[in-house]
């Protein structure tokens, strides 16, 4: 294991402390319970977003708290969910009486520990659970699809309607429909190492990709041989397209994400890749995102999002936003 | 059971967790994303280091601790189901009193019962209900029918370590490695290993006593 790395216990709080200090204009850093949180004072009926799950995909969500999108966030140990009095300390944190939303991933643990904390907060709280990753089946006999990078656009999406004075039952019925609306499916060239484990996740040989990977290694549709970019982004949009199904000319939302290991250089030319593709399916690229926003620690890959986008889902992607990590408009 | 028990049972568990970490962590690398063992082993060393604070402590205020200790200090579907396995341990009426064999049995039924509702999991999903829910049947059927206890611990160390075999060809439809549909066939699940590995340690505790 190569990493930058004092202790592997200390691993997180020192770079929470770190995010603090960089981005101090932004948010703030609490410790025991750990969580982040916008640094400005809370706006009197505006609905709080809080999100989190395990760290290693940042800057999901630390960097994702500021104006125009989260309140605030509760990181996880690598790759393992926060604990519930998390949630609950940020509810009191930043709650200004509108009332939380909470935007969770879906996984067994997520689940678990956001529903314990919404028991534990005693104000008025809802949830959205995002679940955008095609590479899963769902069926109603299992835990279901897994949340990965659409739950991104979900927080920056849903974040500008709360700022305008959304109401949480509105906030949660649009995230509900921008996660329906999403679909990711995922590559990985190599394994991530988890700190406190000291050794790659998964083998995976030099000419070999996981197709469909999850955001911590976990395996996915298949392992196949490495291919061109353009066969993978087709393979890619192909499993995106027959669930989404959008109609002819539909405007969608492409987003090319980094799983942090692969330069941006990569990830422009798979959007080229992508970006063709969809226009000689009749599939109209309306707005983009490129970039390292939902990662699993130094894993090479990246992972592809489409979003089906109306009229309101745009205007609230363009509306302003100010994040560590996210920011356009002001 | 008394507070001096479960102190020196974590100590026994964490003896026998951290003999087979590098086991469950490979299991769960293959089925799951690693972080199960690295979990028991954060909460049981919380636990450990509560020693001082809670030794003298009224039994359900000690379970308290231990509790929202387990809680708030692992994180992950870990912390979830054995945090909620303690706070219900920590409701049960008349804590103040002896806590005899049947009674314990009680308080650990009802805690796999929580467990069991905030996971939605039963048997049969490849998780650590497979052995948790079966050990609860029996553990209720020797409390009935007034068993020898010494006999009827050793049944349910058969129990869980069969129970925790057999996740080995089950398909999972619960937690992380639901995602992975047939591949997960072939691994043990991690949650149950450990689930039974304490269990295990447990009940040798008291048949050697």
């Amino acid at each position: 294991m190569k990493k930058f790395i004092n202790k592997a216990d200390d691993f997180l709080k020192e770079s929470l402390n770190g995010f603090g200090k960089a981005h101090g204009d932004i948010i703030q850093v609490s410790l025991d319970p750990t969580f982040v949180s916008r640094k400005n004072k809370k706006k009197e009926g505006k609905v709080s977003l809080i999100s989190g799950g395990g760290s290693g995909h940042e800057p999901m969500h630390g960097g994702f708290v500021g104006y125009g999108m989260l309140d605030a966030a509760c990181p996880g140990f690598v790759f393992s969910a926060p604990a519930p009095d998390q949630m609950q300390a940020a509810a009191e944190h930043v709650d200004s009486g509108a009332g939380v939303l909470f935007i969770v991933k879906n996984y067994s643990g997520d689940i678990m520990n956001f529903q314990m904390g919404a028991e534990m907060y005693s104000g008025t709280n809802d949830s959205i659970i995002t679940n955008d990753d095609v590479a899963v089946e769902d069926s109603t006999f299992t835990t279901g699809r897994r949340g990965v990078a659409a739950t991104v656009l979900v927080e920056k999406i849903v974040g500008s309607l709360a700022e305008d004075g959304g109401s949480l039952e509105e906030c949660k019925k649009l995230g509900e429909k921008v996660n329906k609306n999403a679909g990711t499916m995922g590559v990985a060239f190599t394994s991530c190492t988890v700190p406190a484990a000291g050794k790659p996740t998964f083998d995976i040989g030099d000419d070999e990709m996981e197709f469909g990977v999850g955001i911590h290694g976990e395996p996915g549709r298949k392992r196949e041989k490495i291919k061109p970019s353009k066969t993978i982004v087709g393979n890619i949009l192909d499993a995106i397209l027959d669930n989404l199904k959008p109609e002819n000319n539909e405007k969608i939302l492409l987003f090319v994400n980094g799983m942090g290991g692969t330069p941006l250089t990569e990830l422009y030319l798979v959007y080229d890749d992508a970006f063709q593709i969809l226009k000689s399916k009749g599939v109209e690229v309306t707005r983009s995102l490129v970039g390292n926003y939902c990662t699993s620690l130094e894993m090479q890959g990246a992972s592809i999002t489409l979003l089906k986008c109306d009229e309101k889902i745009i205007k609230n992607w363009d509306a302003p936003v100010h994040t560590a990590a996210m920011r356009w408009g002001m | 059971m008394s507070v001096n028990f479960l102190i020196s049972q974590a100590k026994n568990i964490q003896k026998v967790i951290n003999e087979n970490a590098s086991e469950i962590e490979a299991l769960d690398q293959n089925i799951g994303d690693g972080d199960h063992i690295f979990n028991i082993q954060r909460g049981l060393k919380l636990v450990i280091e509560l020693e001082g604070t809670i030794k003298d402590l009224p039994l359900a205020k000690a379970l308290n601790m231990i509790a929202m200790k387990v809680l708030s200090g692992i994180g992950g579907s870990s912390g979830a189901l054995f945090g909620t396995f303690f706070i219900s341990m920590a409701k049960s009426p008349d804590l103040d009193k002896d806590i005899e064999f049947r009674k314990a049995c009680e308080m650990i039924i009802n805690g796999i019962q929580a467990m069991k509702e905030r996971g939605k999991a039963d048997v049969g999903e490849k998780t650590m209900m497979d052995v948790l829910i079966p050990v609860s049947v029996k553990l209720n059927e020797i409390k009935n029918n007034n068993s020898e206890i010494k006999q009827g611990l050793s049944e349910i160390i058969k129990i869980a370590e069969d129970r925790m075999l057999s996740t080995k060809d089950m398909l999972a439809t619960k937690g992380r490695a639901s995602f992975l549909g047939e591949r997960a066939k072939g691994h043990i699940d991690p949650g149950a290993r450990s689930s039974q590995l304490i269990i295990d340690t447990i009940c040798k505790f008291i048949i050697n006593q």
